[in-house]
């Protein structure tokens, strides 16, 4: 039931004392005349409404949740201790620098380890997300070409394995994308790359490991070819789980990177938000970066880069789930880092190698932290496809793994089980993928209906999109 | 050091060994010898939960926690009842991803649901999103949903919030839309200059009310002279003042943005905050990020799913729950009107010449910095200095009168000393 069914005229909770001081309003032609709808409900059943909502939602602390290509790791609990210390969310953005000496040193530590984790010199914790971190990194790019006079770069190079958000962000920052067929390996064709790379070319963006979870061992030439043609090569960090502390980003030859604060650092995913997509660069990018940057050594301030590309949203980024992720740097440490790592790549080819005698794998060979398993096969002979799969996981508890993608391989479900899940929950996800394959061969029209466990079965997308259904009606 | 991986050592290598290799390293054969990083990472050591937690408290403890604070310019402290902080806390909903997975997301789509809802009822819009990254942000998008094929000019006002309009400029780098910012007069937008600019080239115009200064804007006018010009409007508005104030709708704006942190978010050193988009129906596929739909079930129970994804690139999105708008406004309109004619009685003349929301601008012949100074010697954070003499200050319901009382108390010892 929604809240506004469950809302009742005269209810509503005690706040507030009585204001102290004389009221006012605002003249009658600035006051607003539409009523407002806003429901009333006692704090209890308030309360009791968020909790009924909560039951009805998945999260990592509900069960295992190897949603390929979104690192969903463990939460830490010392992490949102640390976020929630008053010393932090009291603090006003504009108040004076002599007043906020912790949160500064928050971010010049954090932008110090993180910039050694990959390779990098300055960075910037302004963006909110990866996919904004993308468009940052970008403007980067082209501040820079456009600094040199160099303005017929119109091009940026994308794989056609990349995220989604890859060609979408160069388009808003005024480029035009041009598609790098992968080759029958999974990695990036050198051929078809040397031919794409000229003078019209302001860059590369490219994800290593790849998004079929494969490292392209080819990195250092394909960084190479776009710096031959005077190019720049983003590194868009949504993978680095896998490699954190194995290699880093800025010895591969990148020029930017954006990473994923709320995938591989640990911070909650929040259903969608708040995330935190900082970019870091090498020091010829540094003086175009957006916001403020911390400078001093006992006396810290901010200081604006000379060459700004501007701001990308207010103040100074999200900084409770910098605080976040600095918590759990801290915790892990040199040795950590690398263990998480490599912890994450054992399970993920540990349960690819249980789960590939019955669901074939897109690309042979060690995986990185993820792996791509296609179902075309399973498909053509049963008609249970990678979605029907997807939904009878929901029905063992499982979150599904990212259904349909990357694009280039059919039927796809892609697998990152993450380095906090121990073996005994990989062994049962193999079981429930087991069950699931021989449920496909024998009774392949029960896994139509999955899930059915669920507070809902299969929803009727189609309808959703034709009659656009956005918001409750008060009129009834 | 601290680790959240489960498997022991010996378990590892049972693993490493029921896939054929034999140690850790051979995971990692396929990365080229050049870039492995052998020495490892030249940071320290890892810590146990008890050194993080000495250390997270020593930082914070650097910074000043002002219990009173008449500052806002973009963030507001106002009060978050303790019931917001135990919805946020439920672990369902903050460890889980954007909801994919509609079956077993229905609590988070719900609650976007009726947060869509409220915004739409707030703004009078007809579409509200899921929300994007902050109020700047939600301004950007917003004038690049005007962009049309023969229109690429942003106007933006220059009483409008400086971070807001930065955001404008730097996505209009991005996408090479071309932007002028319409100057301000008297503490609002210049209506005349706009007029004169508002030729067949402009898609959107941008502006703020109440503005940046706590200035009502004749906001009425200027929606009448953007559309006569063919072009779009949109509104940057505080969420709270929309409890008493004219919805943007009701003044003729096409789009609604603005930051949603006063909704129940902490001022957290600038964020995570939330930005709030909604728009009239006619614009509703070129809003951009998510936007959840009711739709039904295989058994015809209502449901929610993410929806109209075929306009949608992004992955964005924030949320926020507050039901408590129209008497947080009141308090604060009430608190700033007291204020400001407290001061302006002992000449820190208001600038605002009209009526003015929670925000106002003094002016006085004491320098802001001696006055600002003084105030923080007694734990409060004064108002945000414009320039030598100006200061903009921020009254919230959480502003006693006594409070109010005691900055005016201060601000006559200042002056007289002076």
């Amino acid at each position: 039931m929604l809240i506004f069914e469950k809302s009742r005229a005269g209810r509503g909770c005690q706040i507030l004392p009585p204001c102290d001081v004389p009221e006012i309003l605002p003249e009658e032609r600035e006051q607003r005349q539409q009523p407002l709808h806003l429901p009333a409900l006692s704090e209890g059943d308030l309360s009791r409404h968020y909790t009924e909502l909560a039951k009805k939602s998945h999260g990592v602390n509900d069960g295992f949740y190897p949603l390929g290509s979104c690192t969903m790791k463990y939460n830490p609990k010392i992490d949102e201790e640390a976020a929630a210390l008053p010393g932090f969310t009291e603090i006003h953005p504009l108040q004076p620098a002599h007043t906020v000496q912790g949160c500064l040193e928050v971010l010049k530590t954090a932008e110090s380890l993180l910039c050694q984790i990959t390779g990098m010199d300055r960075m910037t914790f302004q963006p909110a997300a990866g996919a904004h971190g993308e468009f940052t990194g970008l403007l980067l790019i082209k501040a820079y070409h456009v600094s040199r006079g160099d303005t017929a770069r119109t091009k940026i190079l994308v794989p056609d394995s990349a995220h989604g958000t890859n060609p979408a962000s160069a388009a808003m920052a005024g480029y035009k994308v041009v598609s790098i067929p992968s080759g029958p390996d999974g990695c990036v064709d050198l051929e078809k790359l040397r031919e794409a790379a000229g003078d019209d070319v302001a860059g590369l963006m490219l994800t290593n490991p790849n998004t079929v979870g494969l490292f392209d061992k080819n990195i250092l030439e394909i960084t190479e070819i776009v710096h031959q043609c005077g190019g720049l090569c983003y590194y868009d960090g949504a993978n680095l789980n896998a490699v954190m502390g194995q290699a880093r980003p800025g010895d591969m030859g990148f020029d930017v990177v954006h990473l994923n604060l709320h995938k591989t650092f640990a911070t909650p995913h929040g259903g969608g938000g708040p995330g935190s997509g900082p970019v870091d660069c090498k020091a010829l990018l540094a003086p175009f970066l957006p916001s403020l940057l911390v400078e001093g050594e006992s006396e810290l301030s901010f200081r604006k880069p000379e060459q700004s590309v501007g701001e990308v949203k207010s103040f100074y980024g999200n900084f409770l789930v910098v605080v976040k992720a600095l918590a759990y740097i801290w915790t892990l440490g040199r040795e950590g880092i690398p263990e998480a790592s490599a912890n994450a790549v054992l399970n993920a080819n540990y349960l690819m190698a249980k789960l590939k005698p019955w669901y074939p794998m897109a690309y042979d060979g060690i995986c990185m932290h993820e792996f791509v398993m296609t179902l075309a096969e399973l498909k053509k002979e049963t008609g249970v496809s990678a979605m029907d799969i997807a939904k009878g996981l929901l029905d063992w508890g499982i979150h599904p793994p990212t259904m349909y993608f990357p694009l280039i391989v059919e039927e796809a479900l892609m697998v990152e089980p993450t380095e906090t899940e121990s073996r005994e929950t990989l062994d049962q996800a193999a079981e429930a993928f087991h069950s699931l394959y021989q449920a496909a061969k024998t009774k392949p029209e029960s896994l139509h209906a999955a899930p059915v466990t669920t507070p809902v079965t299969r929803l009727d997308e189609v309808e959703a999109a034709r009659h656009p259904h956005l918001r409750y009606s008060f009129e009834g | 050091m601290g680790s959240y991986v489960p498997n022991t050592v010996e378990e590892r290598q049972e693993m490493l060994a029921a896939i054929g290799l034999s140690s850790m390293d051979d995971l990692f054969a396929e990365i080229p010898e050049q870039v492995r990083l052998r020495q490892g990472l030249d940071i320290p050591e890892g810590l146990s939960e008890l050194e993080v937690r000495r250390n997270m408290e020593a930082l914070a403890g650097k910074n000043k926690v002002f219990p009173t604070i008449f500052r806002g310019a973009g963030a507001y402290r106002h009060y978050i009842p303790a019931l917001v902080k135990s919805v946020i806390s439920k672990e369902n909903l903050v460890t889980a991803y954007t909801p994919y997975q509609a079956e077993v997301s229905q609590g988070i789509l719900q609650s976007i649901f009726e947060y869509q809802t409220m915004i739409c009822d707030l703004t009078g819009m007809d579409v509200s999103n899921a929300s994007v990254y902050d109020g700047a942000s939600a301004a950007a998008e917003g004038i690049a949903m005007c962009r049309e094929r023969k229109r690429n000019k942003a106007l933006v006002s220059a009483a409008a919030l400086p971070y807001a309009q930065e955001a404008i400029r730097t996505y209009c780098f991005g996408n090479n839309m071309e932007l002028e910012v319409i100057p301000e007069k008297d503490g609002v937008t210049d209506l005349a200059w706009l007029r004169e600019h508002l030729d067949a080239s402009v898609a959107g115009v941008y502006l703020q009310h109440p503005n940046y200064y706590g200035n009502l804007e004749p906001a009425e006018e200027i929606a009448a002279a953007v559309h006569q010009a063919g072009a779009k409007l949109v509104m940057g508005v505080n969420p709270i003042s929309l409890g008493i104030l004219k919805t943007p709708r009701e003044y003729g704006a096409d789009i609604a943005v603005g930051e949603g942190q006063p909704l129940g978010l902490s001022l957290a050193f600038g964020g995570p905050y939330l930005g709030f988009m909604a728009c009239v129906e006619s614009l509703m596929r070129k809003l951009p990020g998510r936007i959840v739909g009711q739709t039904q079930d295989h058994n015809g129970k209502v449901g929610y799913v993410l929806t109209l994804q075929a306009r949608e690139q992004h992955i964005r999105r924030e949320k926020a729950s507050s039901n408590i708008c129209s008497n947080q406004a009141l308090c604060a309109l009430a608190a700033g009107v007291y204020l400001a004619a407290q001061l302006d009685a002992i000449g820190f003349r208001t600038e605002n010449k009209g009526a003015f929301f929670h925000e106002f601008v003094t002016v006085s012949q004491v320098p802001a910095q001696t006055v600002l100074k003084r105030l923080e010697e007694e734990n409060i954070l004064g108002g945000l200095p414009l320039d030598e003499h100006r200061i903009l200050w921020c009254c919230t319901e959480r502003n006693t009168r006594e409070e109010m009382d005691q900055v005016v108390r201060i601000l006559k010892e200042v002056e007289a000393s002076c």
